[in-house]
């Protein structure tokens, strides 16, 4: 007997088709998975089941939770179920709690809102579940605020309000896909040992396949809006009978051939490069505390290397991405570019400027959403003293855009006109026309989809090998550093632990610290049999 | 907390000091001198150097600033230079009637704004929130002037439950003072309601799309509880905001509603000091305002710390 069990679901928004006919089953204890890229319908499946749809959302079909069906349990009843028998938790903690309230009056709330005990005893529990999500009561009192914790331990706080009342459903949707390594390792045992210890059913919601690959029962594959394959995680992996989760999976693990490592001449130069903050003043006139971000880091690239630069939040990686981009000033130490320094008699030195260019994470946010690609792709111009005009720009703006995959006509498209990948596609065309020596790749394909991913990560090689470009690679996501990169350096707390070529660091890790990040990094199982990865062409 | 607290202090004080200097300045820049203008254009010019020395005015300007800003700490502003009697008296009779008009007017636009702001973002979209939406446009579009005038004419002329205008003065009673305060306070703060109505309504509207009222949902709270308990407090701030600068428009602003009504306020007192070319009294009053301004600003300053603990962390 399934605890929760949908039947054939489907729903629309304003008229769009977002659900067609989704049917699954979750038993108590049990662990189940829906994964599938953005816009597949993960979330949406997760929000039927809470019944926080968004207004104007039509649903078919139904949803049994023990035996109730909640598409047509009325909202207070749906209020009474919420919290109660049904938790959730959220991909953003940062944002995901209260700032005005206490993490104790958060957690209490959810007991006290079904009035299932008195205020003293709802006190007790918070109390309990907080300790059970692993915030101890000397370091995290009640009266704590969420300012105060860390993102890592505001999800745990998130988690003991979902948890406070013993519900019987539990639905995580992307629960660390916002941590780090170190961070999303412990959430998740955390959150196994919750279904495996108190019989709780799991649906646990993730583009990461493999997050869910040592840890789910039964794993459900979607792509728009329907479940693709759905069965037992190894079987899934196992056989992979439906294309797509072959893709997925190919996508996942993808290596990107980069040719020979080059090392020519020594192109970036960074020599005991301090960087401190200010913090704000204990007293009125005492001397102002610092807290120093990036310290002592030297380190170099040579012409043609592809770096990789990784680490976890705070550890200072990118305070010293914007010093070797020349946006902040260090205070100590000196960063050179083929020999000149990067910042110079109190500005950035514009004659480095021009041979560096960066790519961001966010294909999103980076671009002016007024100005036609082919002004946003040839920005870097305004930094050379001679930049092409007329025909001659055009022809730069058009190789740029040929050189990414795109075509020459998208130069008069607005910005909205491309999907996440192709706006990275840009962004990189855009650092690609003024032919600089170093582009810096910051978290540049974290937030693409694992298919996407890998066609991005196949064109950043290909680049590389055909004009010998030289890439600094900054991430938080070992696998994609493997894939891409022929040294990594590894950063904590503002130092350099370890610096050494991919290959060798991913085979035998010296630094206990590497050790740790690999260690708490989900894997996919290996032992699968490979098959080649051909990228889709509809993308 | 209290490095917060007496970090507001300090620029308070500051804030003060520097007003201070640029009211003198800016007064003493503006062009006639009072004695001449006192003793009319034909007085003999061993007339007004003898008025010049009485009022002071041959002092060099940093004493003549010293003993100005040295005697409003001490609570004597100086003598009128048109009526002859202390400055400090005069503000005190005027002020008697303003500042009771302006938390009167401010009481009630908060009264009127806090449940429509709210009743409108929670029905985001609904019949209920185009009535508030439009109402409020309205209110922001029709001037002050014609909301009295409108009043005097229903409640006072044809209803004749209030007196058209005056102010018989608190001796008489404190109800009697209010309801002589009532219409002029409606009028005052209708279209200041309907301000802070659109921002209460905006600001929960942001408020209600954040992550922690979904978390909220999903803890079991309904869609109302989840407004009240975690939208409104942090809804708060800018609307506190809006109201900080309402208090200081309201207490100097109410010249043209003073004017209709016929109240003895700080409005009228400043516009007659103006065109009287009574300077000390000009600045005095400029003074007490900017005071005002700073106190309120400071207040709210400590509102939001009181609201938001983030803020009592920083700085």
């Amino acid at each position: 007997m399934s605890l929760l069990n949908i039947e054939s679901l489907s729903l629309s928004i304003h008229d769009t088709a977002i659900l067609h006919g989704i049917s699954l089953r979750i038993a108590e204890g049990e662990i189940t998975a829906l994964t599938g890229e953005s816009g597949s319908g993960k979330s949406m499946t997760a929000f039927a089941t809470m019944g926080l749809l968004p207004k104007g959302t039509g649903t078919g079909g139904a949803i049994h939770f023990d035996g109730t069906d909640l598409l047509s349990l009325p909202e207070p009843q749906m209020c009474d179920l919420r919290g109660r028998e049904i938790g959730m938790v959220f991909q953003e903690p940062m944002t995901a709690l209260n700032p005005v309230q206490t993490i104790g009056a958060q957690v209490m709330e959810t007991i006290l809102v079904h009035k299932s005990m008195t205020p003293k005893m709802a006190e007790e529990r918070a109390r309990e579940v907080l300790d059970r999500v692993g915030l101890p009561p000397d370091r995290f009192p009640l009266s704590r605020y969420p300012h105060e914790l860390s993102g890592g331990q505001r999800q745990r706080v998130v988690i003991a309000m979902a948890i406070a009342l013993r519900p019987r459903l539990l639905i995580a949707d992307e629960p660390t896909t916002a941590l780090d390594v170190t961070t999303q390792a412990q959430i998740l045992d955390l959150l196994r040992g919750l279904a495996r210890g108190q019989g709780m059913a799991l649906m646990m919601i993730t583009h990461d396949l493999a997050v869910v690959s040592d840890m789910a029962d039964t794993l459900n594959v979607m792509r728009h809006g329907e479940i693709v394959e759905s069965g037992p995680t190894r079987d899934v992996l196992h056989e992979m009978r439906h294309s797509y989760t072959r893709q997925l999976f190919e996508a996942s693990r993808h290596q990107a051939d980069l040719g020979p490592a080059k090392a020519d001449t020594p192109l970036l130069s960074v020599q005991s490069v301090s960087r401190d903050f200010p913090l704000p003043r204990k007293t009125l006139f005492g001397a102002r505390q610092t807290f120093r971000a990036v310290d002592h880091v030297s380190f170099e690239i040579r012409r043609g290397e592809r770096v990789g630069l990784v680490g976890e939040s705070g550890c200072g990686k990118s305070t010293l991405t914007r010093a070797i981009l020349g946006l902040e000033a260090t205070q100590s130490g000196r960063i050179t570019l083929d020999g000149d320094p990067v910042w110079q008699g109190g500005h950035p030195n514009l004659t480095v400027r021009r041979k560096m260019q960066v790519v961001f994470q966010d294909p999103y946010g980076s671009f002016n959403p007024r100005h036609r690609v082919a002004r946003l792709v040839s920005e870097p111009f305004h930094l050379l003293d001679d930049a092409p005009t007329g025909r001659a720009l055009d022809g730069a703006i058009a190789d740029a855009l040929t050189a990414v995959g795109l075509s020459p006509r998208d130069a008069d498209k607005h910005i909205h006109a491309f999907s996440g990948g192709q706006r990275q596609r840009i962004a990189i065309a855009r650092a690609l026309i003024i032919k600089p020596d170093l582009i810096v790749f910051d978290e540049a394909v974290s937030a693409l989809d694992v298919r996407v991913r890998a066609q991005i990560l196949d064109l950043m090689a290909d680049l590389s090998r055909a004009y010998g470009l030289t890439y600094l690679f900054i991430s938080h996501d070992l696998s994609v550093v493997r894939s891409i990169t022929d040294r990594v350096i590894v950063m904590q707390a503002g130092k350099i632990v370890e610096d050494r070529p991919t290959r060798a660091l991913f085979d035998a890790p010296d630094h206990p610290y590497t050790r740790t990040l690999m260690a708490a990094a989900p894997r996919l199982p290996e032992d699968l049999e490979k098959t080649p990865y051909a990228p889709d062409p509809a993308l | 907390m209290m490095r917060y607290f007496f970090k507001r202090l300090f620029s308070l004080g500051l804030s003060l000091i520097v007003a201070s200097v640029v009211i003198f300045v800016v007064v003493e820049v503006a062009p006639g001198d009072p004695a001449t203008f006192m003793l009319g254009i034909n007085a003999q010019p061993d007339t007004v150097a003898a008025l010049r020395t009485e009022l002071g005015l041959d002092q060099s300007k940093l004493a003549r600033y010293l003993s100005w800003a040295g005697g409003m700490l001490t609570g004597d502003f100086g003598m009128s230079y048109t009526y002859r009697t202390p400055v400090a008296q005069m503000i005190a009779d005027r002020l008697w009637v303003s500042l009771p008009l302006a938390i009167y007017a401010l009481t009630l636009s908060t009264l009127i704004a806090f449940p429509a702001g709210i009743f409108a973002a929670a029905r985001r979209g609904g019949s209920g929130d185009l009535a508030v939406t439009g109402a409020t446009q309205l209110g922001v579009a029709i001037p002050n002037f014609w909301f009295a005038m409108m009043l005097v004419l229903i409640f006072a002329i044809n209803l004749s439950w209030f007196s058209a205008g005056g102010f018989p003065g608190w001796d008489v009673g404190f109800w009697a003072g209010l309801k002589a305060l009532t219409l002029p306070a409606i009028a005052l703060a209708l279209p200041q309601a309907a301000i802070l109505t659109r921002v209460m309504r905006s600001s929960l509207l942001d408020i209600l799309n954040e992550d922690f009222i979904r978390t909220a949902r999903a803890k079991g709270l309904s869609a109302r509880q989840a407004l009240w308990r975690h939208g409104v407090r942090n809804a708060l701030i800018p609307v506190l905001t809006i109201i900080g600068l309402q208090f200081a428009f309201l207490l100097a602003g109410a010249i043209i509603i003073e004017q209709v009504f016929f109240l003895p306020g700080l409005g009228r007192l400043i516009f007659q000091a103006i065109t009287q070319r009574d300077l000390i009294v000009v600045e005095s009053v400029v003074m007490l305002l900017v005071f005002a301004v700073i106190m309120v600003n400071f207040l709210v300053d400590l509102a939001y710390a009181a609201i938001d603990p983030r803020l009592r962390a920083r700085t």
